[in-house]
């Protein structure tokens, strides 16, 4: 049977996420914790596969205690079984101590669990913002990695192969590799489906593998958390614009503004620069 | 105390010189990022008193080896074969990797596309170094830190952090498209070219790109003179279409804010602001848009604005050079049709007389 692992992450829901007019700062108060909604994408093409050929699923995090929570809804939705893995040690990560650790993990679970064919994760997350650390797992693991997922066409599990659309830029390339593979997942990869009824009531009840450091003897402290991340933030701000107070336009009707406006931009010269005149 | 200083103290990065810029390509075509980035290495690189170079990476791509140097390269690596006409990411990081590890540049930048993430963030691992995404600002202290300020946007967009990487070369970033400025290619430039081997020529690659489906559009912000822009205040899909028979009847191209993207309402190509592109257009319409920072970063450089909004207090007010509240499903239409009563009096001299 496939044995799929869905990489996710908690993360504040960024777009609740204020500044402080006054102090210029985050107000991260009441800001609620979500699964990465990217996230939710790989997990449902995942379990869609799991419904079509029969699969695992195992869904892993890295993230504080209350991280559990994200991952009982991934229970709920119907993934096999839940890794947390937590430690202080852990904090501070920025995406290359990150990727180190989920590697590690993504070995663990292979060898207590069984060898891994696919590995999702979302094409970034929320809060990071950078798409760095599905590629970074595909590297250390030595998976083929496909990035920019906004379809899966076929899973075949005998020639163990599977084709996708990766969406670029440009337009759509069709893609195909071998397992095991790493895919990141974009929204439009699928519509993520409402947990069941027992779903919910089994993640209910479930707890999760907890994983510390101590759980993984080989693991290097220099390359975890902080000490293990080369990037530092050195200063934050918020961005000013030039601002120019130009005037108001007013009128009572439409055609009257409409032509008041026109007039001044004949009259101006944008008019020259842009050939009406 | 001293130990503490020497603690601090950045390792010795002499061998590292240059800043190195990726060129990206499909089909013998140069993405324009390539040349932003160009642009903006050429500024590093200059502060720093180094070389900038570039790597082109394709199958028959010879020209864009020379293109590179016309847009400020000193120096190109170009490296080619049949296998790699499409990009991928095994052959294409290994190359990188080698180019990297032979010729020690203390920057390396990519553009934040689909494909220059998926080839940073596999090299940045495996070097192993820092990687920045999706920057908006660059600049280096001068020597001797000679530290790369890697500034991008942050928090959904309402916050801008600077990134170092200290400890680790080189230091590495992804750009965004449309935010830096190339500069005017010149045919007279002169550099040099460097031909490297492919070093998986003849290997069995696992992946295979079966096929390439071109979607570019017809929107193309960065170059378009004149935005119309529309914003939450739209409400919906339908909407727009007010928007695009303004846009059509003065040649220009629909603009939206991320909310409008977000929402789904129109494509992302369409997305001015910071996660979407920057823009300088000669004229450029916000309408229904509440200005907020994120936006505005992306449009205050255009030569005239116009704000329409229901709200009299909506800060997109303070940057624009015309202000109209008011209601857009009234005004948008009002304007398109005075932009069509002027077009046919210039096109016919004697209608000037009923204007």
């Amino acid at each position: 049977m496939l044995h799929i692992v869905v990489c996710i992450k908690q993360v504040p829901d960024s777009r609740e996420i204020r500044i402080d007019p006054v102090t210029n700062t985050l107000i991260r108060q009441g800001v609620p914790s979500i699964v990465n909604f990217y996230d939710l994408h790989g997990l449902e093409e995942a379990l869609r596969i799991k419904d079509e050929l029969g699969a695992c699923v195992t869904v892993v995090t890295m993230g504080p205690p209350p991280a559990e929570k994200s991952l009982k809804e991934c229970i709920s939705l119907g993934a096999d079984r839940a890794v947390l893995v937590t430690d202080r040690k852990f904090a501070g990560a920025d995406t290359l101590a990150t990727s180190y650790v989920l590697a590690k993990t993504l070995e663990k679970v292979a060898e207590e669990f069984g060898a891994i064919d696919m590995v999702f994760c979302g094409k970034q997350t929320l809060d990071g913002d950078t798409g760095q650390v599905g590629p970074g797992i595909a590297c250390r693991l030595d998976l083929e990695q496909l990035t920019y997922v906004g379809k899966v066409i076929h899973v075949d599990p005998e020639k163990r192969r599977v084709r996708v659309e990766r969406k670029l830029e440009d337009g759509i390339e069709v893609v195909e590799t071998s397992f095991p593979v790493l895919i990141t997942a974009l929204k439009e990869l699928n519509k993520v489906r409402r947990a069941p009824m027992p779903g919910m009531i089994r993640a209910a009840r479930f707890k999760p593998t907890v994983w510390t450091t101590n759980d993984f003897p080989d693991i290097e402290i220099s390359k975890i958390g902080l000490k293990g991340s080369p990037t530092i933030v050195s200063k934050t701000w918020v961005p000013e614009v030039r601002k120019v107070n130009g005037e108001k336009i007013a009128g009572v009707a439409p055609e009257q503004i409409a032509e008041q406006l026109m007039e001044k931009l004949w009259g101006s010269e944008l008019a020259q620069k842009l050939g009406w005149a | 105390m001293s130990t503490e200083q020497n603690n601090e103290q950045m390792p010795d990065w002499s061998q590292y010189r240059g800043v190195l810029v990726f060129v990206e390509q499909r089909s013998g075509t140069a993405k324009k990022v390539s040349w932003q980035l160009l642009g903006a290495g050429k500024k590093l690189a200059d502060k720093l008193e180094v070389p900038l170079m570039a790597f082109v990476i394709g199958d028959q791509v010879d020209h864009l080896a020379d293109e590179a140097i016309y847009y400020g390269a000193d120096r190109v690596f170009l490296c080619q074969g049949p296998e790699l006409q499409d990009y991928r990411t095994r052959p294409y990081s290994r190359i990188t990797l080698k180019l990297i590890e032979e010729h020690k540049p203390e920057i390396c930048l990519f553009g934040a596309t689909g494909t220059g993430r998926d080839l940073a963030g596999a090299i940045a691992t495996h070097l192993p170094t820092g990687l920045t995404a999706d920057t908006t600002e660059l600049d280096v202290e001068p020597h001797p830190s000679r530290l790369l300020l890697a500034s991008r946007p942050a928090f959904s967009e309402k916050m801008m952090a600077t990134i170092l990487c200290k400890q680790y070369r080189p230091q590495m970033a992804t750009a965004r498209a449309g935010v830096f400025q190339a500069l005017p290619r010149d045919p007279e430039r002169k550099g040099e070219i460097v031909l490297i081997a492919n070093p998986t020529e003849g290997e069995q690659i696992a992946t295979e790109v079966v096929n390439f489906i071109e979607q570019t559009g017809t929107v193309n912000l960065e170059e378009a003179e004149i935005i119309v822009s529309g914003g939450r205040g739209l409400g919906g899909i339908e909407p727009f279409r007010l928007l695009k028979e303004l846009a059509d009847e003065l040649g220009g191209q629909v603009g939206a804010s991320r909310a409008c993207v977000d929402a789904g309402w129109i494509a992302h190509e369409h997305q001015v602001g910071q996660t979407g592109y920057t823009v300088r257009p000669k004229l450029y319409f916000a309408i229904g848009i509440s200005g907020a920072v994120q936006h505005t970063v992306g449009m205050a450089g255009s030569d005239v604005i116009i704000a329409i909004n229901k709200d009299e207090n909506a800060p997109i007010f303070q940057f624009a050079h015309y202000g109209i509240v008011g209601d857009l499903f009234q005004i948008v239409p009002a304007i398109t049709a005075e932009v069509k009563k002027r077009k046919a009096a210039k096109e016919d001299p004697t209608m000037a007389f009923k204007v």
